[in-house]
């Protein structure tokens, strides 16, 4: 492929077809729930109908009876664990919690929460059994909000939980609660010309990946187990399964399948223990996979909230202060992202008084898992839009807003040392100068509404090897599963440094024994640390090339130069002719013997990413019904590698977080059931819903990376609930206080403000 | 025991006869006992898309479906879109557009598109969303794909296509297969 870029790369800027597309798209790629092994069974999960509940007995021989089922589970069958906070490979965990969301122990604590599973010889026979096993209940009250969750004398879900505030003898659902404080807020509200104070409650939702959970598990009678399933992290599946299960780590081998999305909600594990289980009781291979309705009763959503903000300006558009209350929910478990949204709700802008409260809270819905920049999206629909209030308040347009107040290189962050060098400001300008921007919106009830986000990015372990194969082609393994380009990306880093054909580099994703310890595909970190990684890898074949050559031509290391592919001479002139890495390939047995290159990461100056977008819309006032006209987004990408997968996770986060402002939410009943478990009833954006996502990538470099990438897979679901109350207030001037923004509620403001003006004109007559 | 029953299906232009459950689904059917797993399950309910084959010209999702129903129809499944070594334009276009991300919708969405392509070969944006609308993809927020549909008519027609501008010319050319998917007889 002839293609260059104009930006100094002649890999990096482009954009190849990946390496895995026409596994793709011609149906051959293998997602977990293809696998198929002889003599497998179907195992499937008997769930609570109930959302608190004790479980009195649980009756199977009626099931075990049904011919074609073959063994049956319960948390019986799972060691007790200790409830405290534990090293799990690289996280820190309470075990027991993780334990008793596999299979539920003494007590049932969301609509859904694993009972027991069910090994047969089809789906459907084991489907029948369920129905024969009968679970005695007591049930409890639900506890469904955060407000019924922290009012005194509240049921209590989690009999052991505690806080440190209240102390090791006051049983509460409130896990933990977090502050954040900077200067004097008091102080700081006194300068302001202008407070702006709303509440706001924002709804749960779920990631939505379209492919459900699914696993095969295979125990061998050696003790040695194999797990196949999709996940974002097959080392965590390794960790957790082993830890649940009680199996030493090392006997578990995960087998990453093609994954069919994923967004954060498949960095745990739920199915993967229970197929080992069932295997290690049947003998057999046992695969598990979830329905649609599975997956949103009890698989990890992402949390609703409430959160109370309070921002002051002086009239000349100087934030003085800021003052945040969050509760997430946590779901049944503890570990809600309210900490992330602390810790972003207020990052883009340089406030020099800020007090931020957080609680994690318990209720009777599934754990919540990550989802995309977790606890963020939230939060800045509060900051965003109290912002756009205070820009109309001081007569300053929004964007210009951002700019004057705006993080840059040395603003304190909320928490830890200040930025270093970061793309905000540029991103605003991006907007600012995007063509969308510069059009007029005309027409009645249209507006158009901008917004602002910011998310950390992580960096953790990674591990890679580059192999130069006797051809000159050039393979490259590594531990991060694909979910939207990965390998494409990380052949490319390799061909940039190598100097090769980026059709000659075949990316590989590995299982578990094959390659080193490498965290998720998650927190916007592959590209970055992994692709660190493979840097570093080809960077020691280079070096080894650089050896071999000096062999040949009986030089030293350093009197040998790598350039474009070629390896020459330092000194020029003489018979030494420059070698091509194929050259030198066929001849590395005689140089002594094959070139591995390896490298492992702990990548840390992780570079964090902000996105700024528009959207313009149009209220239908008698339905309440929002169209989005046009949405443009402009992300930090830090350097876009492959650009078209950049711009890829900007348009997608953006049209989930579309999605999230409009339609999208949990909706339980007052017993605590929930009611929407299908995608016509939880219902994500169509393509008929969305317009043309416009992207502008902006990039500037995250510095000590030896490329300057800059995770780019989260932050653009962060701004778009807030641009849309913004769009949404400029066009039928509501302002919207709660997500989703679906067709009832909106009409219903609409209304109110109606009424409102004609009781005002009424009193005036 | 549910007592299994003969059927025989024409899939991707071969007649293929197979022994399945009257309870089974044509999606169930087709991944399950004839190992075809190109089509995906992301709901069973009709409501995502992943398991979209065209029968008789039409997008059916085939989650909705039973196995036996499809008796004497003309099933297309992903399997076949491709003629040998030359991929179809749409999936070509796919590749070149980069509107996969994940990949578990495309499936669906290619045939959605063949059966859009192959009844309106010209189809305008809005018709392209309208005839995807029934196909959920939560990776890419669908602008890609949409891009993928007109330049695959654009090339079918023999246009060139608008200036998406984005693929390196050399990787463009050369692959664009033929239309035809053996499966459609009509
Ligand atoms: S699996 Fe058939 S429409 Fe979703
Ligand atoms: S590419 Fe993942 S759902 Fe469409």
């Amino acid at each position: 492929m002839a293609a260059s870029s104009s930006n100094g790369f002649r890999v990096i800027g482009t954009r190849p077809i990946r390496h895995d597309g026409v596994d793709k798209v011609t149906g051959r790629a293998k997602y977990g729930a293809d696998y198929a092994f002889p003599g497998m069974l179907h195992g499937k999960v008997l769930r609570s109908p109930h959302p608190h509940a004790n479980i009195k007995s649980i009756k199977i021989d009626k099931a075990l009876a049904l011919p074609g089922v073959k063994a049956i589970v319960t948390s019986a069958d799972l060691p007790a664990l200790p409830d405290k906070m534990e090293a799990a490979g690289e996280q820190a965990i309470n075990l027991n919690h993780l334990s008793m969301n596999i299979l539920a122990r003494g007590k049932a604590l969301y609509d859904g929460h694993p009972i027991a599973a069910v090994a047969a010889t089809s789906p459907h026979i084991a489907d029948e059994a369920l129905r024969l096993i009968e679970v005695e209940y007591e049930l409890l009250p639900p506890v469904m909000t955060v407000e019924d969750a922290m009012k005194p004398g509240a049921t209590i879900l989690l009999p052991s939980l505690r806080n440190k505030e209240d102390g090791p003898d006051k049983e509460t659902n409130v896990a933990a609660h977090l502050q954040f404080k900077r200067g004097d807020v008091a102080e700081g509200f006194k300068q302001a010309d202008y407070v702006i104070e709303r509440e706001f409650k924002t709804a749960m939702v779920h990631q939505g990946y379209i492919e459900p959970h699914n696993a095969v598990g295979i125990y061998n009678a050696d003790g040695h187990a194999t797990i196949y399933c999709s996940t974002q992290g097959s080392f965590v599946v390794r960790a957790l399964s082993a830890a649940v299960l009680g199996i030493a780590e090392g006997k578990i081998k995960v087998v990453p399948a093609e994954i069919g999305g994923g967004f954060g909600g498949k960095t745990t594990i739920y199915l993967e223990p229970l197929s080992v289980l069932l295997s290690q009781k049947t003998g057999h291979p046992v695969k598990l996979t979830m329905t649609r309705a599975e997956v949103l009763r009890a698989t990890g959503p992402t949390s609703g909230s409430t959160i109370r903000c309070k921002m002051g300006a002086t009239k000349d558009g100087k934030l003085v202060a800021a003052q945040c209350w969050l509760a997430y929910e946590a779901g049944a478990f503890p570990g809600s992202p309210v900490g992330a949204g602390a810790m972003t709700i207020v990052a883009p802008y340089n406030i020099p008084n800020i007090l931020v409260d957080a609680y994690d809270v318990v209720v009777n819905r599934p754990k919540t898992a990550a989802y995309r920049a977790p606890g963020a999206s939230n939060a800045a629909m509060a900051s965003e839009t109290v912002l756009d209030e205070l820009a109309e308040k001081c007569g300053i347009d929004p964007l210009e807003m951002r700019l004057m107040n705006g993080s840059e290189e040395g603003t304190p962050q909320t928490v830890g040392p200040p930025f270093k060098r970061i793309g905000f400001k540029e991103t605003v300008e991006a907007i600012k100068n995007s063509p969308h921007y510069k059009s007029k919106l005309t027409g009645a009830n249209r507006g158009r509404g901008v917004a602002s986000g910011f998310w950390f990015n992580v960096g953790l372990q990674s591990s890679a090897t580059v192999n130069i194969h006797t051809d000159g082609t050039v393979s490259v393994v590594i531990g991060s599963v694909d979910i939207g380009g990965t390998r494409a990306a990380q052949a490319m880093i390799a061909a940039e440094v190598l100097g090769v054909d980026i059709n000659d580099v075949r990316p590989t994703i590995a299982d578990t024994d094959s390659i080193g310890h490498t965290d998720v595909t998650g927190g916007s970190r592959t590209c970055f640390a992994t692709g660190w990684a493979v840097y570093e890898a080809a960077q020691d074949c280079v070096r080894q090339l650089k050896e071999r050559a000096a062999k040949l031509w009986e030089k030293k290391p350093d009197e040998v130069v790598f350039e474009n592919g070629m390896l020459s001479p330092a000194q020029p002139g003489g018979e030494l002719k420059p070698m091509s890495i194929k050259q030198i390939a066929s001849r590395l047995a005689r140089t002594g013997g094959p070139i591995v290159g390896r490298a492992t990461v702990n990548a840390r100056g992780v570079g964090p990413a902000f996105a700024t977008v528009c959207v313009d819309v149009e209220v239908d006032p008698d339905t309440g019904k929002t169209q989005i006209l046009r949405a443009t987004i402009a992300q930090d990408a830090g350097k876009a590698i492959h650009p078209s997968y950049v711009e890829g996770q900007m348009q997608g986060g953006m049209a989930q977080g579309l999605g999230w402002g409009l339609n999208e939410e949990y909706f339980y009943d007052d017993r605590g059931i929930l009611r929407n478990t299908g995608l016509l009833d939880y219902r994500m954006p169509t393509c008929l819903d969305l317009p043309a996502i416009e992207t502008a990538i902006v990039e500037v470099p995250t510095p000590g990376h030896p490329l300057g990438i800059r995770g780019v897979g989260e932050v653009s679901i962060v701004p778009p609930p807030a641009a849309l109350a913004n769009a949404i207030y400029h066009a039928v001037g509501v302002r919207m206080t709660e997500l989703p923004m679906s067709p009832p509620r909106l009409l219903k403001a609409i209304l109110k403000k109606r009424a409102a003006g004609e009781a005002q004109a009424a009193a005036a007559d | 025991m549910a007592n299994k029953v003969i059927v025989e299906i024409n899939i991707n232009g071969d007649p293929v006869e197979l022994l399945c459950e009257p309870r089974q689904s044509l999606l169930e059917v087709l991944r399950d006992v004839l190992e075809l797993t190109g089509s995906k399950e992301g709901c069973l309910t009709g409501d995502c898309g992943a398991c979209t084959v065209v029968i008789d010209g039409r997008p059916v999702c085939s989650c909705l479906m039973l196995g036996v129903e499809a008796a004497g129809k003309n099933v297309a499944t992903v399997e076949g879109l491709a003629s040998g070594m030359s991929l179809h334009v749409l999936q070509q276009k796919f590749l070149e557009h980069a509107s996969l991300q994940c990949g578990i919708c495309t499936p669906g969405v290619l045939m959605s598109a063949k059966a859009l392509l192959d009844r309106n070969p010209n189809p305008t944006e809005a018709e392209i969303r309208y005839a995807l609308a029934g196909n959920l993809c939560r990776c890419t927020g669908y602008d890609k794909i949409v891009r993928a549909v007109t330049d695959a008519a654009a090339a079918l027609a023999g246009r060139t296509h608008p200036a998406h501008g984005t693929v390196p010319s050399e990787t463009a050319s050369g692959m664009a297969g033929e239309m035809l998917a053996k499966g459609e007889a009509k």
